[in-house]
């Protein structure tokens, strides 16, 4: 267990080198750039126009379903992970109950597809 | 055939610690625990206290970064590795596309928080008492399903993916399928519930159609007289 936890450090070591990088330049703008405040260089810019709205406007529902539609197949793939890699242990059962599962979410798929759920509009 | 198959993967195993020890972790380990637990609560309690609604979905992307550390520490890879690419990739973006869609005024929404603090604290405690009924399930001496009991294999001989992948699809078979039914239902639920009847009209690229045109299809040569259109 401890050995796996140690062949973490590698990725501690980049977290740490890559926020103190990420920090620096953070920082050495406060101290080497030059400064000029203005009102009008914070002022929302919009193509030469003032800004119509509020940014937080509402989004459309589609984006949300291309979304949740990612996340379902998003976890299709990560059941096949751990089945790759015991794909030598777990025999014709393992196989077949792999093959029913990705059945089953093809029927989905073809359902979504049919149904426009991947056109726009 | 299944039970035969885990049996020879378990061979390989080396026995691991009996059920019910207790597990002291001391040294660097104990101080990263303590870190990524702290800053977990931390930023949990700050998904709730944040003003900002965008600002609350952050502080849960950081809640899950430090929960994935959590799951590294007790060895669970690739529990840790799924939670980072299906919560933060995906359901975090998620979060944020209903922050942006439900577009409420979200200062009133905090102006009445405190009002709902006593129903919000009952639900709290009930889940709190529920799951130190659970932690502290030996207490009680309910009769353990036997599923608990299943030894973690050593990492070094079998890593947590293939020791995951040697049981998953085969003696947990039915909660496999079922995981495959579930996804199903969410998948047909969310078409049902947000697809928009497709407005008529719109033109539509066909890729068969386009490729099948020849220059015989596509081009008229027209003999058009002198002063008059086509």
């Amino acid at each position: 267990m401890d050995a796996v936890i140690a062949s973490y450090l590698p990725i501690i070591i980049f977290l740490l080198v890559s926020a103190g990088i990420g920090a620096a330049l953070l920082i050495a703008p406060f101290i080497v750039a030059y400064k000029d405040p203005d009102p009008e260089k914070l002022s929302a810019y919009e193509c030469g126009f003032n800004a119509f709205d509020d940014a937080r406007m509402k989004f459309d529902v589609r984006f949300y379903l291309v979304a949740i539609l990612f996340i379902i197949f998003d976890l299709e793939v990560a059941f096949l992970f751990p089945w790759a890699v015991s794909f030598g242990e777990i025999g014709m059962m393992g196989f077949w109950s792999m093959m029913v599962f990705l059945t089953v979410l093809t029927v989905g798929f073809i359902y979504e597809w049919k149904k426009g759920a991947l056109e726009w509009d | 055939m299944a039970v035969r198959l885990r049996h020879r993967a378990l061979a390989r195993w080396r026995p691991g610690r009996e059920i019910g020890e207790a597990i002291m972790i001391s040294g660097l380990g104990a101080a990263f625990f303590y870190l990524f637990a702290f800053v977990a609560v931390g930023s949990a309690f700050m998904v709730i206290a944040a003003r900002n609604p965008v600002h609350s979905v952050l502080y849960l992307i950081l809640t899950f970064f430090n929960a994935a550390a959590l799951f590294l520490l007790t060895g669970a890879e690739f529990l840790a590795m799924i939670l980072l690419v299906v919560y933060v990739g995906a359901v975090a973006v998620l979060f944020l596309f209903v922050v942006m869609m439900l577009d409420v005024d979200f200062a009133s929404m905090k102006r009445g928080a405190l009002e709902y603090a006593p129903i919000g604290a009952v639900v709290g405690i009930i889940l709190a008492a529920e799951l130190l009924i659970v932690l502290a399930g030996a207490a009680f001496d309910v009769e353990k399903p036997a599923q608990t009991a299943l030894p973690a294999p050593n990492p070094v001989v079998r890593h947590n993916t293939a020791a995951l992948g040697d049981i998953l699809y085969t003696d947990y078979i039915f909660f496999f399928q079922i995981a495959g039914i579930v996804l199903l239902v969410a998948m047909i639920g969310a078409i049902v519930l947000t697809l928009r009847p497709q407005r008529a009209g719109v033109k539509r690229q066909n890729m068969s159609q386009q490729v099948a045109r020849t220059p015989e299809t596509a081009i008229d040569v027209v003999d058009v007289e002198t002063g008059k259109g086509i």
